[in-house]
């Protein structure tokens, strides 16, 4: 692992500049934040501050560039090349090397983010972030279950390429409902009960509502959030079952029919 | 060892005429068809033999070769390459077979071979010392010194082969399955490739498995020959039995100029330009056709050759279509 993790941070050295632009395209939440910030401008919007609106988009933004991967392209791209065949033959599971490529990934997002963090903490925001580290230890757990459940998510998209031409579309469909259920765009506390709700059963918030909200301290304690984090473990641990499954019957497919 | 008992493999493909209203209809009704890429094959490959593996476009050369390396489950019949069944493709199988494309690549494109090969050490489990004389070795006998560190992206076609190879055999497989390893390549680079191979072969006792549009690389490397077409086998021996039974004469040719009666009496022409004749003579009357022309006056270069392995493939193909109509 530790070579694999090398030759995967070598390569995202190498690809530094389309990763660089590729995470700078994510403004999204930033579009968010000066829509929700001139709402409440005057008064607090429902719970929300200005101080919290600014918090909850700057961490969406943190969130989002930390826990996105590309791994269902690549899947998608090595089976249409038939490059998929060099991978297969290597006695490591795919999941493995993928996993490792993504990994490396985090340290250059790390870099890229740092000014996100950094004007967080120069706003008035910084008094909403949580700072005890009970809390601080659960939004760490979040994130990477965040992270493993984002990751599995695309592992298993990319995995119906097996089945489907075009299965990117498929993205542009997750991408859709990640937009509304996710907290993406608006805050889940702020959205009618029903969707509230129906967000509450779903996977997307655990990747990015969850989090946010465990920094912006919308959890009073450890003992609120520690559900939280659970349920997230819980979906990544689906979604890994899930994409499993899906690359299984997909590399059968594969070794039926070829590339 | 390689062991194929009537090996299968049939794919079912969708079929659909061109046109909106037949894409259409097979939004409804798809239409399938089974093609038998390979259709009841066998043969057994010792270790350490070299054998090259012809066929026309399309006979099911490609298909085969991934069944062997474990990337394709057979549909019917046994195949054991090195006493593991390929399909299962467990990690110790892996370590003994390598299989090259030449239209396929394992290098990562925008970063250094070495890269590549270290990636490999890893995924393969090269203890360090064992790997860095492997690349030692490698590197000597494919010159790779200059070529390890500048980006994949920035290697000729030739250069690129050699890493390929180089990432292929780091682990040092007992079987190798090369499936064009020198397409495209200019002719001093196929060379190289081909003295490598046998170098490889010699040095480890590794069993080779050679497809190849290019019949220089099986006429020099491979003293077998497999042959298929349609997915059935139509020849399994030695290279020069083959092309003595296909097309027994040889070739004669020389520089100058002899009239055509003579031409006639001596053999059957092939080519004939301003500077040189090529005539096909049978072997049992070479020794009076060469008498005659060395006797001849302004008869030059002297060469005997068999007929080129191109022309046998060809016969020996139209041979079998026509006993199969």
């Amino acid at each position: 692992m530790p070579t694999m993790l090398r030759v995967g941070l070598a390569e995202t050295i190498a690809y530094r500049a389309e990763m660089i632009v590729w995470i700078l395209t994510t403004t999204m939440p930033l579009v968010m934040l000066s829509l929700w910030t001139s709402v409440a401008d005057e008064a607090p919007f429902r719970a929300y501050t200005q101080a919290d609106f600014v918090a909850y988009y700057l961490g969406a933004l943190i969130v989002r560039n930390l826990t996105s991967n590309w791994v269902a392209w690549q899947i998608a791209e090595e089976i249409r090349m038939g490059t998929l065949s060099m991978r297969l033959l290597r006695p490591v599971h795919p999941f493995a090397s993928f996993l490792a490529t993504h990994l490396a990934a985090l340290p250059l997002r790390l870099v890229v983010i740092t000014p996100v963090v950094g004007i967080l903490f120069l706003t008035a925001a910084r008094d909403v972030v949580i700072d005890d580290p009970a809390r601080i230890g659960l939004f760490v757990l979040a994130m990477a279950g965040a992270w493993l459940l984002t990751f599995a998510v695309f592992l298993a998209i990319g995995s119906l390429s097996f089945f489907l031409e075009k299965s990117m579309s498929l993205v542009e469909v997750y991408f859709g409902l990640f937009m509304l259920m996710s907290g993406y765009l608006i805050p889940i506390d702020l959205m009618p009960p029903w969707m509230a709700t129906a967000a509450e059963w779903l996977p997307f918030r655990y990747m990015l509502g969850a989090p946010v909200e465990i920094l912006i301290g919308r959890y009073p304690d450890a003992a609120a959030v520690a559900p939280v984090v659970a349920r997230t473990w819980a979906w990544a641990a689906v979604m890994v079952a899930a994409a499993a499954v899906s690359w299984r019957a997909g590399v059968r497919r594969f070794e039926a029919y070829g590339a | 060892m390689i062991q194929v008992r009537d090996l299968k493999k049939h794919f079912k493909v969708h079929k659909r005429p061109p046109g909106l209203a037949a894409a259409l209809r097979s939004v409804v009704h798809r239409t399938y068809t089974t093609v038998k890429a390979v259709d009841g094959v066998s043969f057994t490959i010792e270790r350490g033999e070299r054998v090259g593996f012809l066929g026309p476009t399309g006979a099911g050369k490609t298909t085969t070769l991934k069944v062997l390396s474990g990337l394709l489950h057979p549909t019917a019949g046994e195949v054991s390459v090195a006493e593991h069944r390929p399909q299962k493709r467990a990690a110790a199988f892996l370590r003994q077979i390598t299989l090259v494309m030449g239209q396929k690549q394992q290098l990562i494109w925008d970063l250094p071979p070495a890269e590549t090969w270290s990636l490999n050490r890893a995924v393969f489990g090269v203890a360090p010392a064992e790997f860095d004389r492997t690349l030692a070795e490698l590197t000597e006998l494919l010159d790779l010194k200059e070529l390890s560190q500048k980006p994949t992206r920035q290697l000729s076609l030739g250069e690129r082969m050699k890493c390929e190879l180089a990432a292929a055999l780091l682990h040092k497989p007992t079987t190798l399955f090369l499936d064009e390893p020198t397409i495209g390549l200019d002719v001093a680079m196929q060379v190289t490739i081909r003295e490598f191979i046998r170098e490889y072969n010699q040095r480890h006792d590794a069993t080779v498995m050679l497809t190849s549009h290019y019949m220089d690389d099986v006429v020099a490397l491979c003293p077998r020959v497999i042959v298929i077409d349609g997915g059935r086998l139509i020849h399994d021996g030695d290279l020069r039995a083959l092309v003595k039974s296909m097309m027994p004469d040889k070739r004669v040719s020389f520089a100058g100029a002899m009239a055509a009666d003579v031409i006639e009496r001596l053999g059957r022409l092939v080519t004939q330009d301003s500077a040189r004749t090529t005539i096909e003579v049978p072997e049992d009357r070479l020794r009076e056709v060469i008498g005659h022309l060395l006797a001849g006056e302004g008869i030059g270069d002297l060469a005997i050759e068999d007929p080129p392995l191109e022309d046998v493939m060809r016969k020996l193909f139209k041979s079998k279509t026509a006993d199969a109509s």
